[in-house]
């Protein structure tokens, strides 16, 4: 079976895929390069099934309608990378789903932002719907910063900038959840802790192993369906009554932090997943 | 051995190195990408983008 693995630059995550690979027999690796691609709309690309880790999101979800339209099975699907590359596309999913998330709130203007912001009550965040590592996130905890960072994203942003995607603040205590969905099992979680309000590994958050108890799991895959199921992670908070909340879900997952940490071969999950994708479709 | 294209560093490749990777110089902790093998090649890496990672 050929497996196509869509990535742009490799690092570390996709090395230990890369050997995680070799552990299945049968099983050939084509190197497909976002930076290098051309889709003519005909010609599928010698493959059974792809693998997407590209870095970049708008590559990533591209091609992925590029292959599945010509008949490739696709690991994530474009729907999951359509959904979970952008926030509000994400909260919607939740939402019909049942699924408990923080308060959101969206706006197309300056004054409607701040009246949400308002509505909602300090402190507030600010997240570009589109956007990852923890980067451009606002906490705003005042009126006088909220005006200002609306006005800053209106005349200094692209204009995906001013769709004002807004979340009602969190307090988790220096930590959030970050579990890991393959399939139909949530197969490990890490807690994620800073001094910054931003637990982001990215930023400089330490993981550490986190139990994957049944109420996460059970958050974790009823998140993972809503935004159509594969290979997710779902960052969790947990609040103050022992409750939790999905904050985000993300389809390209980095786990380079979380293998040992957690104790489970996350690489080894994700291919031995993408493989039986592909040959199901065989 | 290679050369880091920043510092002139030495840049030694592991066994296992493919097209792609990313790589950090030991010397000058630059980001280089291996842009090829035979024979080996290397770049500073891309600087990340709005959309990228998670």
């Amino acid at each position: 079976m050929r497996v196509g693995f869509l990535h742009s630059l490799i690092r570390k995550d996709e090395k230990l895929l890369l050997e995680a690979f070799k552990g299945f027999g049968g099983v050939e690796l084509v190197m497909l390069d976002d930076r290098q691609l051309t889709f003519d709309l005909r010609t599928p690309p010698p493959v059974d099934v792809v693998l997407e880790r590209s870095i970049n999101h708008s590559r990533a979800m591209h091609a992925l309608k590029l292959f599945e339209a010509l008949g490739i099975r696709c690991v994530n699907t474009h729907d999951v990378s359509r959904v979970c590359g952008d926030k509000l596309l994400t909260s919607i999913a939740l939402a019909d789903a049942n699924v408990p998330q923080p308060q959101v709130r969206i706006a197309f203007t300056e004054q409607s932002a701040l009246q949400a912001i308002e509505e909602l009550g300090y402190p507030v965040v600010l997240k570009p719907a589109v956007g990852s590592w923890g980067r451009l996130l606002s906490k705003v905890n005042d009126r006088e910063a909220a005006e200002s960072i609306l006005e800053h994203k209106t005349v200094l942003g692209s204009y995906h900038h001013s769709i004002f995607y807004m979340q009602k603040y969190v307090e988790k205590n220096g930590r959030d959840i970050r579990s890991f969905v393959v399939g139909d099992e949530c197969i490990a979680a890490i807690y994620r802790t800073s001094g910054h309000w931003i637990t982001n590994t990215a930023r400089g958050a330490t993981a550490r192993g986190c139990p994957v108890t049944p109420a996460i799991a059970d958050l974790s895959l009823a998140a993972a369906k809503a935004v159509g199921g594969g290979v997710v992670a779902i960052d969790l908070f947990e609040l103050a009554d022992g409750s939790f909340q999905v904050n985000e879900v993300n389809y390209t997952m980095e786990f380079k932090n979380s293998i040992d940490t957690t104790g489970v071969n996350i690489p080894q999950h994700i291919a031995a997943y993408a493989v039986a994708a592909g040959k199901a479709c065989r | 051995m290679s050369t880091c294209p920043v510092c002139d560093g030495d840049v030694e490749l592991s066994g296992d190195a493919v097209e792609g990777e990313l790589i950090e110089c030991p010397d000058c902790g630059s980001e280089l990408e291996i842009t090829g093998l035979e024979p080996v090649q290397l770049a500073e890496a891309p600087e990340a983008e709005e959309d990228w990672g998670e």
